[in-house]
């Protein structure tokens, strides 16, 4: 009688759980070593939520204030800004009436005496109203302003309404935020890729370490004329174990680690509490922790293996 | 059954191990090939088995030329050669039991015959109560008898023993040479390769010397020369 598949993969998942067992100092370093690639992969999937938080929310403070001049009317004012609203570069456009301006202006000076004075010494309003523009991307303020720039045409009595534009005053600024965010980006990117290439690069080895220490077994499982799905079969096991323990572990780690740094990131990233990020996405990040971890030894032990299949 | 048909090994540092071997087995034979390290006994059981691929030459089993077939027959014929080395080469992590399953596992055999068989094999060369022993918990005579087990168990057409007694004592190399003499009588091709004179002078079977390569005697009921 001959043993059909179903036996032979019971037995070879039997063979890859043993194994893994009997080696228990193998076993630990291994799943160790793995856990250090799957928490430096973890880690960058955290840092590039906080960095995409931070850079979302820099973005957000990234705005250009359009001034007019006092006597300008109001209704030619709230004409601009619903053209302003009506471009796709915008996303929001704030109106700070003459009123609201000379509040928040005593407000900023309110410590400062000779400022007030001096303003209490003037009969009218100096302030002009402003509109704050936020456009939905950094880069776009230029083509926000050269419009803005255009529409002088609409002023009463063909004279320019616009007092002035900060846009221009703080273009390097603006421009230097959009240069660092990108860089920012690639950066983070290309650090992504070579941590991720490092760690993998220690966990095969370490895989193959391992199946390096059963060189002579794997030989004679040869001469008593295994096939190689047979021999091969149970070191994979071995290698889905490995991945599977190490993802659960640094799953688990993640808990204190985000909790002990949840408060910090909150206080210092405007807002992103990592603990609370971690239970929000735990989904994916399971999926994405125990998944890498189980494709790392399933396919390293394969690879390894090969070498010594050869007799 | 065996034929070896002018065989050379030269190995790529251009040592030669094997010149010109030709020779033949027949069924139920017991030989012992002799000589000293460095003779091409080892090579010359590789080549059988396979593991080797020969200069020049062809080697064949029952008409098949073993080095001709692809990598899944060469494991059906495996299957159907024990083999018996010098330094035991059972796997360490496995018990007793699971070293002879192993084999079995590897031939696609059934549960039930497993659990049938390999407590039978076990009481034959005398491991009854060494079951659930893993290897390094026995003596080199007992791991031997594991290895012989382990051969045998798959009932193969032939058994190699590579210097099966090179690491045992005495009394040890006595009992294994005993139980593969038995073997052989129930009619199992034995193939020995040995540089021990006391078990060849014992055996009284056919005798084939080697040295640098080549054979230089094959003797019918031989005595060890040297």
């Amino acid at each position: 009688m001959k043993a059909n598949f179903q036996t032979k993969l019971k037995r070879v998942s039997r063979t890859g759980l043993f194994n893994f067992w009997r080696n228990g100092t193998v076993s630990l370093a291994s799943v160790l070593i793995m856990m250090v690639t799957l928490v430096v992969i973890g880690f960058i999937l955290f840092g590039s939520a906080i960095l995409n938080t931070s850079l979302t929310e820099l973005r957000s403070k990234v705005d250009i204030n359009v001034t007019f001049i006092p006597n300008a009317q109001e209704s030619d004012i709230l004409h601009i800004k619903k053209s302003l609203e009506s471009l796709p570069e915008v996303s929001l456009v704030t109106y700070v009436s003459r009123e609201q301006s000379l509040e928040a202006f005593k407000q900023r000076h309110a410590d400062d005496q000779s400022i007030l004075a001096a303003l209490g010494e003037l009969n009218d309003n100096p302030l002009g109203a402003v509109l704050n523009v936020k456009a939905k991307d950094p880069s776009q303020y230029g083509s926000v302003a050269d419009y803005l720039q255009g529409q002088n045409i609409l002023s009463a009595n063909n004279l320019t309404i616009v007092d002035h534009i900060n846009y221009y005053q703080n273009k390097t600024a603006i421009d230097k935020l959009i240069k660092i965010i990108n860089t920012a980006h690639t950066l983070g990117f290309a650090i992504t890729l070579a941590f991720i290439a490092l760690s993998l690069l220690v966990s095969f080895n370490t895989v193959r370490l391992t199946i390096y220490m059963s060189k002579e077994e794997i030989g004679v499982m040869r001469l008593v004329g295994a096939s190689t799905t047979y021999i091969q079969g149970p070191f994979v096991v071995v290698g889905v174990i490995y991945g599977l323990v190490a993802g659960l572990l640094t799953l688990i780690l993640f808990l204190p680690i985000t909790y002990w740094l949840g408060q910090t990131t909150q206080n210092f990233f405007i807002g992103l509490n990592l603990f609370s990020y971690y239970l929000v996405h735990f989904p994916q990040i399971f999926i994405i922790i125990v998944g890498s971890g189980v494709l790392l030894g399933a396919v390293s032990s394969f690879l390894a293996i090969r070498r010594y299949l050869r007799v | 059954m065996i034929f070896f048909d002018k065989v050379s090994k030269v190995y790529p540092d251009s040592s030669v191990a094997l010149e010109d071997v030709t020779f033949s087995i027949e069924p139920k034979e017991f030989v012992s090939i002799v000589g000293q390290s460095g003779a091409g006994k080892t090579t010359l059981l590789k080549m059988f088995l396979a593991e080797e691929k020969p200069t020049k030459g062809r080697v064949f089993y029952e008409s098949i030329d073993v080095h001709s077939l692809h990598k899944q027959d060469i494991n059906k014929f495996r299957q159907r050669v024990g083999m018996i080395f010098q330094d035991f080469r059972l796997l360490p992590d496995r018990t007793v039991y699971e070293n002879i399953a192993f084999t079995m596992e590897a031939a696609g055999r059934s549960d039930e015959e497993i659990e049938a068989d390999v407590p039978h094999v076990l009481d034959l060369v005398g491991l009854a109560d060494k079951v659930w022993n893993f290897p390094h918990e026995l003596s080199g005579g007992e791991k031997q008898r594991v290895a012989i087990a382990r051969a045998i168990v798959n009932n193969p057409d032939i058994i190699i023993a590579d210097e099966p007694t090179g690491n045992l004592d005495p009394v040890n190399t006595h009992d294994i040479v005993q139980i593969l003499k038995r073997i052989n009588d129930l009619g199992t091709t034995v193939i020995l390769t040995t540089h021990n004179k006391g078990v060849i002078d014992s055996l009284g079977k056919r005798v084939i010397a080697m040295d640098k390569g080549r054979i230089i005697r094959d003797d019918k009921e031989g005595k060890y020369f040297s």
